[in-house]
């Protein structure tokens, strides 16, 4: 018949082209990474003689897992994170044969609280949020369930407006920041953590920090509290439905956004690329990105991808990555010259 | 009949009312079949205000996606910039990045500017070149290398505007927005007016959205779906391929030649069952089964196009029969009693005359695999793909992307342009959709017998 030998022949032929070489670099992972990755991307393919890399997101974790599937064509040569690689990871990928990763350091996010350019305006401190947020608050020296229905009702200095904070859901690497930088950091100093402590059951000193640093993360639930599993674009339109809202954003995104947004200070300092490049405001993480040591010389021009994301004119202060909102690394020199001499990471502190 | 209604008249009590005025009982009745039919309506209208609403909103937010601001000045390519060593060497002239274009882009604006006399004080360099898009520079060295004859010379050049430049004209950024962004200034969009003014920035159709790659997060102005509808059409070239030969033939033996037994009715009722599970149960087996152990690259429409393959079977396998089914059994008991086989009953007479129903099947199959977007999740088609894919058949190995995959992409990156982008794209699937809808319909009105 005339379409089997059709299909027969396509299938033929397909099997052929499959064993060719790949061309272009693959990369995936974090969604936070993913406009960086994509800028430079374009911006290598425009001019080099090599092909454009196909950048995927899909998360931090799943990319850390792709990369870890083994050494061949078929698996991806980049994973970008937005949280450090962990023991886990190194061990999956040993198991496939993945022996030697090269661990690059692009820059800093800043996670900043943002609410409706139309709105009253926010100076936050952690002490703040948590009050605002967490599931039990320390009132007159015990823990009480969280009663503040405004934010007038959790400093005097904050607007008598409803508490409605759409938080990053816990999937997000974003959310982890969140959860350390500020809740913990709000929990101790607003004096709940001792009282977490004090109530604690664990058995030793270390059980005991950690069930109160458990207690420290756990929201209120009464709906004043609202995790967001979808992306910022989501937050943002959740904002614009309710605009009494505050969301909870990565820095770059509020800066593509300020026309919408007002962004609140913390500390009394405004988050921007220079208040956290100077680690004057405290919600900040480093971003990286995995490099798989096997398949440079294998994939073309993988070295020279990587030199060029981290090269002055990408990834420097003046570059079109600071421009789009990452703060820029102030060792990138460092991270450069690991890079050239392609150095694999030593194993987790 | 009679009887009845003659011994239960008797039985009831003389009615005083008449059929021309209607008593309780009947006014209840009306009532009721009032009240049935307005609730069909509202229905209906509720229906329809939803698809007015939507279309509203899609082709609000997306026809201006369709038109993009375009500011148009001489650029004079100095050999001094673009070719130091002025020997045209295409190697050296590969070297020259687009930064260096962006510097050149922007004195050739400058010089524009002032030329026509417009006021532009208080603008800094970084300013001016904001007012044009990224892509501008990287359009000019695209040019250049391949034409190098054009350094040295002063060309017209039509640069994109910046996204926030083209938001100004589409409604999308305003003076008083303008002051709250980072990315823009009131300045600038004054310098715009008057370059308006001056007629060198207009607001034309872009083809460009329908023929450009995908653009990083920084220029959403440059954005377009060529790679999408490129690597759609791969996918749908062979979902065709696999399935039409594959659906007939499973069509035509499940119908004419397989004995009804339990096997048959085993795999019939799997078929039916088939054509309903999720579409993203069939990306899963697609991961597993085409890339994991077969092998085959990610992000390829191949991969794409064979787990369309696998979703749309049952879909068109169900069709196909009914059509067969419709073909009376005359035309094949007067094939055989004429001394035709049975393989030529069916290939001479009945697959004719099931082929227009077939068709439409087929059709409305690809349609439905043309907008689905969960299973091609699964197997890496969102991604950002910048180099358009080869000519098949070895092009069906590069990586693309596909109209529905992009239009979730592009929802979800942080500039406003994007959205104007992800609705345009709608636009553009929704009108494919149609497309095949009318074919599919125009092939069953023209062709379809009915016995």
């Amino acid at each position: 018949m005339k379409f089997t030998t059709l299909t027969a022949s396509a299938l033929a032929i397909a099997a052929a082209t499959a064993a060719d070489a790949r061309d272009q670099i693959q990369i995936a992972g974090s969604s936070t990474v993913l406009p960086y990755a994509t800028i430079v991307a374009e911006a290598f393919g425009e001019n080099t003689e090599f092909a454009t890399p196909v950048v995927e997101g899909g998360g931090s974790g799943a990319g850390r897992k792709k990369l870890c599937e083994g050494v061949d064509e078929n698996t991806i040569d980049i994973a970008n994170s937005s949280s450090r690689i962990k023991q886990s990871d190194i061990d999956l990928c040993a198991a496939n044969g993945v022996k030697e990763i090269m661990e690059v350091r692009i820059g800093y996010d800043g996670i900043v609280f943002a609410s409706d350019s139309n709105g009253p305006d926010f100076a936050l401190t952690p002490a703040d949020v948590y009050n605002a947020l967490a599931g039990q608050v320390a009132k007159d020296g015990k823990l009480v369930a969280n009663p503040a229905k405004q934010w007038k009702d959790v400093s005097d200095k904050l607007a008598a407006q409803d508490i409605l904070v759409f938080v990053p859901g816990t999937k997000h690497g974003t959310r982890e920041v969140f959860d350390t930088k500020v809740l913990v950091k709000g929990c101790e100093d607003s004096g709940a953590q001792a009282l977490f402590l004090a109530a604690s059951a664990g058995a030793d000193d270390e059980a005991k920090k950690k069930d109160a640093e458990k207690s420290c993360m756990a929201l209120r639930t009464d709906g004043a509290s609202v995790d967001i599993d979808g992306d910022y674009t989501e937050t943002l339109s959740r904002i614009a439905a309710n605009k009494n809202a505050v969301g909870v954003f990565g820095l770059s995104f509020y800066e593509n956004n300020t026309d919408k947004l007002k962004v609140a200070t913390m500390d009394g300092i405004v988050p921007s690329v220079e208040t956290i490049s100077t680690g004057e405001y405290p919600v900040s993480r480093p971003l990286f990105f995995y490099v798989k040591k096997a398949h440079i010389g294998v994939v073309p021009g993988l070295k020279e991808f990587v030199q060029f994301f981290v090269s002055d004119e990408m990834a420097g202060p003046d570059g079109p990555l600071a421009d789009y909102g990452l703060v820029p690394d102030p060792d990138l020199a460092a991270t450069q010259a690991a890079v050239e001499a392609e150095a694999p990471m030593g194993p987790l502190e | 009949m009679t009887d009845i209604t003659a011994s239960q008249a008797a039985a009831m009590p003389p009615s005083t009312s008449s059929l021309l005025a209607p008593d309780a009982r009947v006014r209840r009745r009306n009532a009721a079949e009032a009240r049935f039919r307005s609730y069909g309506l509202a229905a209906i209208v509720l229906a329809l205000m939803a698809l007015v609403w939507l279309l509203f909103s899609i082709f609000g937010a997306g026809l201006p996606a369709f038109r993009q601001t375009v500011i148009q000045f001489p650029v004079t390519l100095e050999a001094g910039k673009l070719d130091k060593d002025g020997g045209r060497d295409p190697a050296a002239l590969a070297k020259v990045t687009t930064v260096t274009y962006a510097k050149v882009l922007s004195a050739s604006l400058k010089a524009a500017i002032a030329d026509k006399g417009i006021q532009a004080e208080g603008l800094t360099d970084k300013q001016i070149t904001g007012m044009f898009s990224q892509e501008a520079p990287a359009m000019l060295r695209r040019a250049v290398l391949a034409d190098p004859g054009l350094i040295g010379q002063t060309i017209t050049f039509d640069a994109y505007a910046a996204g926030r430049i083209d938001g100004y004209y589409k409604g999308r950024v305003t003076l008083e927005s303008a002051s709250r962004d980072s990315n823009v200034t009131p300045e600038q969009l004054h310098l715009a007016d008057a370059l308006k003014e001056a007629g060198m920035l207009s607001t034309p159709f872009n083809p460009g959205f329908l023929a450009m790659p995908d653009a990083s997060d920084k220029r959403p102005e440059a954005a377009g779906l060529g790679i999408a509808v490129l690597g759609s059409a791969y996918m749908m070239v062979v979902v065709l391929v696999l399935s039409l030969p594959i659906g007939v033939a499973a069509s035509i033996y499940l119908e004419e030649f397989a004995p009804k037994n339990r096997l048959t009715d085993l795999i019939e009722v799997n078929i039916a069952n088939l054509a309903a599970v999720p579409s993203i149960v069939y990306g899963i087996l697609g991961l597993a089964i085409f890339i994991n152990m077969a092998g085959l690259p990610q992000s390829a429409p191949i991969v794409g196009g064979l787990v369309l393959t696998l979703m749309t079977l049952p879909r068109i396998i169900i069709p196909t029969r009914a059509a067969l089914k419709a073909v009376p059994p005359s035309i094949r008991d007067a094939a055989l009693g004429v001394g035709a086989s049975k393989m030529q009953s069916v290939l001479h007479h009945v697959l004719p005359l099931a082929a227009p129903g077939i068709l439409t099947g087929m059709i409305i199959g690809l349609a439905q695999a043309l907008g689905e977007t969960a299973p091609l999740l699964l197997i890496g088609m969102v991604a950002f793909v910048r180099d358009f894919p080869a000519a098949p058949p070895a092009g069906l190995f590069d990586p693309a992307s596909a109209l529905p995959v992009q239009i979730y992409n592009w929802t979800q990156r942080g500039d406003p342009g994007f959205v104007e982008r992800a609705s345009g794209a709608i636009i553009v699937l929704l009108a494919f959709l149609l497309v095949m809808n009318a074919v599919a319909i125009i092939l069953r009105r023209r062709f379809e017998r009915r016995w």
